[in-house]
């Protein structure tokens, strides 16, 4: 950068003398002062006449005619051609300019022999360009490949040496943004260069629905039913996740995996260096989650109600928004970074769907990894501080523990990872739909959509305007016939525009009533 | 009970064998010993093995010219003055000239330098002619051997031709007093003047600290293919392309400017270093002069150097293998660049980038201060060491007189 600079500056120096003094009328001044005696003012008469010339030849006239005056026959083996891709003439001139500017230089190598005289030769080149000067695609897939061994070494060289299984446990069920949140955390999953074992516990029982979604991934899934259904309020929902998670525990104990337990809620959203990251735990550890308070907006209240409250109150506390391990100057674990929701107090949501902040708890399960081997039954197999599965769960009698801190008797000894917390890779957001939002069933449309637009060039025999007017009736109709319907889960084709009367459609639900009147109505061939 | 004995015996010495074997081999996985065509030698001590005498020379060689620009220590020419400091303070320094193997002269002659910051040679003749004389007058030992136990640090762009434009540097040839010195130049090329026969090349100065400071960490994923970052064209100087580097840097922009594994430009990105880091390939083509400061980054940040520059003698070529490094590429050869990068077998990419890992290789290129174990200044000293003991013919009989000391142009001649 400097050092550019530098180069193309002094060049600049540099070359602005040589050029001067390159012309063979000049060689003699190197920046000295001009003379203005006679033969200087002559000299540069001449070489001003010359510049002209060349000027309007289009080369270095002068260096022509300084060879064709001065040349002998001799020219030493010095000379090797260029090929150029420029034109005839100019060739012409620079390699002639080329072997007079050799000649010039001759004198102090010809002493020695030519043996030792380099084959690099100074002076002007031509520049090569092949004659098709663009990518080839056979050489950009073995550079690709290249490139791909590469990382593939490093990754054996400085990534992780002996990588374990990690076994994700997540709770879920059916909703309408199931789809949304499980996509995502599959395809996360999908991408590690790890074995994963995908615990998936569905409140309600396994249903078809979410294996469907499951079966995409091409996982080792352990797909289990919870038979409770999923609550609509936030902290009995968060109770029962506990619950579910627990129940995926009670798996590992049972088929003994072995690997890196770690708690993936369906709508986080996980980093890949997370992943990297908790390879590095040996029992227990926290890593620290940034925590992203959907606030959506709400007709009652102000939105910016809340920032005013949190600037008078707690000017010097802010929120921080994450939540995770907290370490002194030594890298040690002091405590803990919890969500303040203090703030929120009372503008929080009560239940899914509702248009206030979804809080987190005190501490999030997905904030903390552990060694499968923490929860199997043989005590040899973990360390003292660590209470067994059963004996915490016995003790709580509702089967039901906050997080995962409840299993170890001495809270320090769980592990910061992510630079003692300092990284944020993983991010918690609860973002759902009403809990009787509808959904097609399987997100596949089945039958296909009645709504039909009419394409610009197709002659349809009835005027446009009467679309309008029947789509009216057609929207309040079905209004009316959602808030009869709002109790079931299964998609009712909302509205029926006729297809105009060219093909009758055969309803299959309660809305033939309404459909056949408007069919009825439409049918006029 | 003999055969016990034996037994046991050899149990100890498998066990032995084994284990060093174990251990070379886990040192083997990550990086290669480096041995060049003198040997296994970067990591040599030079301590001990020759002894420097440095010359009192009056400080308006070297210390008010520092005074007058401390811009000196920061260029790329910075070495000499560091190859001062390192010295005085070396163990290798004795400050008895009689048992000494060399002399070093410490006269700053690139340090004149112009409001842009780059540095003038016009005096630089003339200054080394009048150190020479002080001492030659003033202690007997040039007179001895007519400067050939003497070493002269002469950093700049054509080494002791003192000139940065080529054709006038071949004109004026190394300075006549220094023919029988050793120097110690960045400038290298095979069958040129200005790299005389017995000299040291030693790369440019780059800071330590700033490429040190702009480290990232080894498994961030290298995903660019070839990198650059400098001029192209000279369009102050030479506008048409064909001066400048030969027309090899515009080679390669004519022929790889829309090539998505070329990463070249002439931008300066503040994010330079970690770039480079990024990348497998770092061209290193020649410029006005063959060396270039991107070789030395190169090596430091792990990415393979492509060098573009027919001739070239790289820094301690006796003691780094190059050709196992770096990868050469004919200047006529330049249009097939893409080829002939990605025609090179992946096994020989992964053990240069093994060799480049070799932190002793990291070491033997930079300048630290203060000075660490296996840098470039004690492969300089390696070096010097590796020339010794002096050939009987180095010393001259009485009255016998080599130099010319009035050879030269006559503007050198001046008194300094």
């Amino acid at each position: 950068m400097k050092l550019q600079a530098l180069q193309q500056s002094y060049a600049n120096r540099g070359r602005s003398n040589s050029l001067r003094g390159q012309s063979p009328l000049d060689s003699g001044m190197d920046g000295g002062g001009a003379v203005k005696s006679p033969a200087g003012i002559f000299w540069l008469i001449l070489h001003c006449l010359c510049c002209l010339i060349s000027l309007v030849l289009g080369f270095r006239f002068s260096r022509l005619v300084f060879y064709l005056l001065f040349s002998t026959s001799s020219i030493n083996n010095l000379y090797t051609s260029t090929t150029t891709s420029f034109g005839s003439a100019t060739d012409i001139a620079e390699s002639l300019s080329f072997t007079t500017s050799l000649r010039r230089l001759s004198p102090p190598v010809v002493n020695t022999t030519s043996a030792v005289t380099s084959r690099v030769v100074v002076g002007r080149h031509g520049i090569r360009i092949r004659p098709w000067p663009h990518p080839d695609p056979v050489e950009v897939m073995k550079a690709h490949k290249i490139i791909e061994a590469v990382q593939r070494e490093q990754k054996v060289q400085y990534g992780i040496k002996s990588p374990r299984t990690l076994i994700a446990i997540t709770p879920t069920y059916v909703r309408t943004f199931q789809a949304l949140h499980l996509t995502g955390l599959m395809h996360t999953l999908m991408n590690l260069p790890y074995e994963v074992v995908w615990i998936v516990v569905e409140a309600g029982g396994a249903t078809n629905e979410t294996a469907a979604l499951l079966e995409k991934s091409k996982l080792q899934i352990k797909h289990i039913g919870f038979e409770k259904k999923m609550p609509i309020f936030w902290e009995a929902r968060h109770k029962m996740e506990s619950q579910m998670r627990l129940r995926a525990l009670r798996v590992v104990r049972e088929e003994k995996l072995d690997g890196i337990v770690m708690f993936a809620d369906d709508s986080n959203m996980h980093s890949l260096e997370l992943f990297d990251e908790i390879q590095n735990v040996e029992w227990i550890g926290a890593v620290s989650i940034g925590i992203i308070a959907h606030s959506s907006r709400s007709d009652e209240e102000d939105p910016f109600e809340v920032h005013q409250t949190m600037d008078e109150e707690d000017e010097t506390k802010s929120p921080l928004p994450v939540q995770g391990p907290a370490c002194n100057s030594s890298d040690r674990l002091i405590g803990w970074h919890t969500f303040n929701s203090v703030i929120y107090k009372g503008k929080k949501a009560n239940y899914i769907g509702d248009m206030a902040i979804v809080l987190p708890r005190k501490l999030e399960w997905s904030g903390f990894v552990m060694n499968s081997r923490l929860v199997w039954e043989e005590a040899e197999f973990r360390p003292d501080w660590i209470k067994d599965l059963d004996m915490v769960l016995a003790g709580d009698g509702d089967d039901d523990i906050e997080s995962p801190l409840s299993l170890v008797k001495d809270a320090s000894m769980v592990e910061p990872l992510g630079r003692c917390g300092k990284k944020v890779m993983l991010w918690w957001l609860r973002a759902e739909a009403r809990a009787d939002s509808k959904f097609p069933s399987r997100w596949i449309i089945d039958p296909p959509l009645d709504m039909t637009v009419p394409a610009k060039r197709t002659p349809w025999p009835d005027a446009p305007p009467e679309l309008p007017s029947d789509t009216q009736k057609v929207s309040g109709s079905t209004t009316q016939e959602n808030t009869e319907k709002r109790a079931t889960k299964t998609r009712t084709p909302k509205s029926r525009r006729s297809s105009r009367g060219k093909r009758k459609h055969e309803s299959r639900n309660a809305d033939a009533r309404v459909s056949a009147r408007h069919s009825g109505e439409r049918i006029k061939l | 009970m003999g055969n016990l004995s034996w037994g046991f015996i050899l149990l100890v010495f498998s066990a032995f064998f084994l284990n060093l074997d174990a251990f070379e081999l886990r040192k083997g996985q990550k990086t290669e010993r480096i041995s060049g065509s003198a040997g296994d030698v970067l990591e040599d001590d030079p301590v001990g093995r020759l002894k420097v005498f440095v010359y009192e020379l009056p400080s308006k060689y070297n210390k008010k010219i520092l005074q007058k620009d401390p811009r000196c220590l920061n260029h790329m020419f910075a070495a000499e003055i560091y190859m001062h400091r390192f010295l005085l303070s070396s163990p290798v320094r004795t400050l008895n000239p009689e048992e000494a193997d060399w002399f070093y002269t410490p006269v700053y002659t690139t340090c004149d330098l112009t409001p842009n910051g780059l540095p003038l040679p016009f005096k630089s003749p003339r200054m080394m002619r009048s150190a020479i004389q002080l001492i030659s007058s003033n202690w007997p030992y040039w007179n001895r051997t007519e400067g050939a136990d003497h070493f002269f640090i002469v950093p700049h762009d054509f080494g002791a031709c003192f000139h940065y434009q080529e054709e006038k540097a071949i004109e004026r040839g190394i300075l006549p007093l220094l023919q029988r010195a050793t120097l110690v130049q960045t400038f290298g090329q095979r069958n040129h003047v200005c790299l005389k026969e017995g000299s040291i090349t030693v790369p440019p100065y780059a800071p330590p600290q700033k490429m040190q400071s702009h480290l990232i960490p080894p498994s961030i994923p290298r995903s660019i293919f070839v990198y650059f970052r400098g001029l192209f064209y000279d369009v102050g100087n030479d506008p048409e392309g064909g001066y400048y580097a030969r027309g090899a840097r515009a080679a390669v922009w004519e022929n790889f400017k829309d090539n998505p594994l070329f990463d070249i430009s002439t931008e300066h990105p503040t994010t330079y270093y970690e770039d480079m880091q990024r990348a497998v390939f770092c061209l290193c083509p020649l410029g006005w002069a063959p060396w270039s400061p991107r070789l030395v980054e190169a090596v430091i940040f792990g990415c393979i150097p492509v060098i573009i520059a027919d001739d070239i003698v790289l820094p301690f070529a006796d003691a780094i293998p190059w050709e196992d490094i770096g990868v050469y590429v004919d200047e006529k050869d330049v249009p097939n660049l893409d080829t002939i990068l990605t025609s090179i077998p992946t096994e020989v990419i992964l053990r240069k980038q093994r060799l480049l890992a070799n932190p002793s290789m990291k070491q033997a290129m930079l300048f630290p201060h203060p000075a660490q174990p296996g840098d470039a200044f004690h492969q300089i000293l390696n070096g010097l060491a590796r020339k010794l003991p002096h050939d009987k013919t180095v010393y001259l009989r009485k009255g016998e007189k080599v130099l010319n000391w009035t050879a030269g142009p006559l503007a050198d001649l001046k008194p300094w």
